[in-house]
């Protein structure tokens, strides 16, 4: 090794701080994006996860009108969190349709009864198939459906009021 | 109040780190300064103050007390007590808290036991510690604090990853943790020789039980870490090259170049800017992992805590530490003269062959981690996966697996190739034979086939350094060298058979429906819904098969957590003498088959029983070390100590 040698791992290192530092400053996304978007969501027919509200089968997601697919259970806490600004964007006429992860009938109904119920209809994913075969892997989770049960858009985790207008575009665009 | 007392414990050792920085830098003019004899005794109590301060962690998580932030966020009051438990430091705060912890602990016991470098030397060590420490307690205190409350305690916890809901991986980080905190010591000792220019056999062999045990906590640490990765994730793979187990391969790599050098230096007194550059390296990689694992920098499996603001932190600190070690390594290895000269068929000359490979290994591993951030800075991703890592890597590792079998048998300095030629010409003449069969034999990749090879003229060649001698007197420091070498020769055959042999079958049963996957005939008995603590989960019931052998029961699962929500497929193992059979259930399809997925991997699990060979030669390695240490007190004059020492290496 002569002197010179020396310097080299400094020289190294510092390239690769340079680096580094360079990289924390760019914006990351947050989320791994699911690779479903821009695809069609797989057949599916579910049966209605209670009474009140009729089940979820692929042909009401291709009737021709943008929708948000919504997935939930009675048990999950943040889906409570969620359950006002899913009344809010009901309100102002998007269409709701959800999907019960692994639940009862009876929580079901008594989980809509006391947080509101926005959803046109309900299909229960006994299973989680519908949920794993439109690459949602927990809930909540909420998805931009448009006419032709394409998938156009996936928000990760709870709906807060700050998503309630990006959601409401998304569901517009997906409607042109 | 217990968070309280925490928080004012690890202020109070901080404090302490400033205290030992200061009088370790006055001690070097002033060795007999009133400040310079503060130096061990803060080292000490910092150590206890930093152990009282993670120990009030525990019994927060243990009690579940929910009006503290970290708590709230990675426990609930459902879990099992264990995983209460690891939830203290299954998370970013609570593992930088035993970060510390342990690093507090270290300094505190050089402090209290050694007693063999040079007092300045000592007390630069201690110093160069405490500056680290300083800047981890910063990055605590400032920016992670563990016991921050929350203004309105929580209801109920937000749960812990299920995925780290698993006994092997409540164990496998702090594992990791005690190997990369023992190379922040092996570092310290390299700056503090840089800074008095002490560099000889003294100071490796102070060094060297840190290197060890450091290196010991490594391996099991990856030993474990990659088999939680087999069973847990429910890929069958048990190495995917992926950044975050990069970032505790790249230091172990490091380790074990270090600590062979180390013993060139401790016996040989040679070697001494390499060793003092593989000590800073070593460390480096320990800090570049929890850089690249924590400021999300990198996209992986199982990164956590993304964060660029902290990313930013640790990226000071590495500048700080790394850059400024690199900086007085520049400055100072000139000065530190050579030492002994050897040829190159000697020892010295087969582990300085080792330490080249392995940095070599290093240098691979390290741009293939850091190549998709080079590209991406110029807008392309990239993955670098197996196709590069597998046969990149082989280059190198297999010429240093060969050299490791006929290494131990050169003597030290000069030695002649023709002394060891039979012991050689048998290992290859084994390694040929076997090559050739197995290519006569099968259409195996020929990467595997080599492997097999090679690892089988590894483990005749690790036990011929005992060829002749007496057993019973041979040290212990040797037999942990050939039980090491002889556990790396076990774990290559496992990976080459588990890459040469394995068989796949992806099939969609009905229940009742039997599969044929290697030697194995399974049945699908049933499928139920089961219930755990915080779980439900899909359970298929199998029975197989080996041959004509009994039927044995599996039950893989793919189990649905609800706090936080999130699916986890529990494989099981069906494992024999020469193998296992790995089974995961997926989903129903719509015709109402299940989906079943079934591995047969020939002598997979030779690759972690190799792993816990490699850390149990270790372990040895180190109480004949300690054993020596001992008598070498009594050990008079130098020559008698080198003759000690080289009578083990």
């Amino acid at each position: 090794m002569t002197r010179w040698t020396f310097w080299i791992p400094l020289g190294l290192f510092a390239a690769f701080c340079g680096l580094a530092a360079y990289q924390l400053t760019q914006p990351k996304d947050e989320f791994i994006a699911s690779t479903m978007i821009g695809k069609p969501v797989p057949d599916f027919a579910l049966r209605p996860a209670h009474d009140e509200r009729p089940g979820l089968t692929i042909a009401n997601l291709r009737d021709g009108k943008p929708k948000l697919l919504n997935i939930w259970a009675s048990w999950c806490v943040p889906c409570i969190a969620e359950a006002p600004y899913l009344e809010a964007l009901r309100a102002q006429g998007a269409e709701v349709v959800g999907v019960a992860i692994r639940d009862r009938p009876a929580d079901v109904s008594r989980f809509l009864a006391t947080y509101g119920n926005p959803y046109s209809r309900i299909g229960a994913d006994d299973l989680s198939e519908v949920q794993l075969s439109i690459g949602s892997s927990g809930v909540p989770e909420t998805f931009v459906v448009d006419g032709n049960g394409i998938i156009t858009y996936q928000h990760i985790g709870d709906v807060r009021a700050e998503h309630v207008p990006m959601l409401l575009q998304a569901l517009a665009e997906a409607g042109q | 109040m217990i968070a309280e007392l925490g928080l004012a414990a690890l202020w109070i050792a901080a404090a302490l780190a400033v205290l030992q920085l200061v009088g370790g830098a006055v001690a070097q003019r002033d060795p007999e300064s009133d400040l310079a004899k503060l130096v061990r005794p803060a080292a000490i109590i910092q150590g206890v103050l930093a152990a009282f301060s993670f120990v009030m962690l525990l019994y927060l998580f243990a009690v579940t007390d929910l009006s503290v932030k970290l708590v709230a966020t990675n426990s609930h009051s459902d879990k099992p007590m264990i995983f209460k438990l690891a939830g203290a430091w299954g998370n970013h705060e609570g593992s930088m808290l035993l970060w510390i912890t342990v690093m507090a602990m270290a300094g505190g016991l050089i402090g209290l036991v050694e007693r063999r470098l040079p007092e300045k030397t000592m007390m630069a060590t201690l110093a160069a510690q405490a500056f680290v420490a300083m800047g981890f307690y910063a990055f605590i205190l400032l920016s992670s604090n563990p016991f921050e409350r929350l203004p309105q305690p929580a209801i109920e916890g937000m749960g812990l990853n299920p995925l780290l809901q698993d006994i092997g991986l409540a164990f496998h980080p702090p594992t990791l943790y005690f190997g990369y905190v023992g190379l922040s010591v092996a570092f310290s000792f390299a700056v503090g020789a840089l800074l008095t220019r002490k560099v000889g056999p003294d100071f490796a062999r102070a060094m060297r039980p840190w290197v060890l045990g450091a290196w010991i906590f490594l391996t099991l640490g990856i030993t474990a870490g990659s088999y939680w990765a087999y069973y847990e994730l429910g890929w069958g793979g048990w190495w995917f090259w992926d950044p975050v187990e990069n970032a505790s391969l790249m230091p172990w790599l490091a380790a074990t170049a270090l600590l062979h050098s180390v013993s060139v230096l401790a016996a040989r007194d040679a070697l001494r800017a390499w060793t003092i550059m593989l000590g800073v390296v070593a460390f480096s990689m320990s800090m570049l992992g929890t850089f690249l694992v924590r400021s999300g920098i990198l996209t992986s499996v199982h990164a956590f805590a993304v964060d660029p603001e902290r990313g930013s932190f640790i990226l000071v600190l590495l500048a700080l530490y790394i850059g400024g070690a690199l900086l007085l390594f520049a400055l100072r290895a000139g000065t530190v003269a050579e030492g002994e000269r050897f040829a190159i068929a000697s020892r010295e000359g087969a582990l300085v062959f080792n330490n080249v490979m392995l940095s070599a290994i290093l240098g691979i591993v390290l741009l293939g981690t850091l190549y998709p951030l080079l590209t991406e800075a110029f807008d392309v991703r990239v993955s670098v996966g197996p196709p590069y890592f597998n046969p990149v890597g082989a280059i190198f590792v297999i010429p240093m697996l060969m050299v490791m079998a006929v290494g131990p048998l050169l003597r030290w300095r000069n030695d002649n190739f023709h002394r060891v030629k039979l012991p050689m010409a048998m290992v290859a003449g084994i390694m040929l034979a076997v090559l050739a069969l197995v290519l006569v034999l099968g259409s195996y990749g020929w990467l595997p086939m080599l492997g097999l090879a090679v690892s089988i003229g590894l483990a005749i060649g690790s036990f011929l350094p005992l060829r002749g001698r007496n057993l019973l007197r041979v040290p212990t420091a040797t037999w942990g060298m050939v039980i090491a070498h002889f556990g790396i020769a076990v774990a290559l055959f496992g990976m080459a058979s588990e890459s040469a042999f394995s068989e796949e079958r992806l099939a969609a049963v009905e229940v009742g429906d039997s599969t044929q996957v290697g030697p194995w005939t399974v049945v699908l008995d049933q499928v139920a819904p089961v219930a755990g603590p915080n779980w439900t989960a899909i359970e298929g019931r199998l029975s197989a098969q080996y041959g004509d052998g009994a039927a044995i029961d599996l039950r893989p699962q793919s189990r649905n957590f609800w706090a936080p929500p999130q699916e986890t497929t529990e494989s099981t193992l069906a494992t024999r003498w020469n193998g296992q059979l790995y089974a995961v259930i997926g989903n129903q399809a719509s015709d109402g088959r299940w989906q079943l997925r079934l591995w047969w991997k020939p002598f997979v699990t030779l690759i972690w029983y190799g792993g816990i060979l490699v850390a149990l030669g270790g372990l040895l390695a180190l109480i004949g070390r300690l054993r020596t240490d001992l008598k070498r007190r009594s050990a008079k004059s130098r020559n008698a100590e080198r003759k000690l020492e080289e009578a083990e290496v």
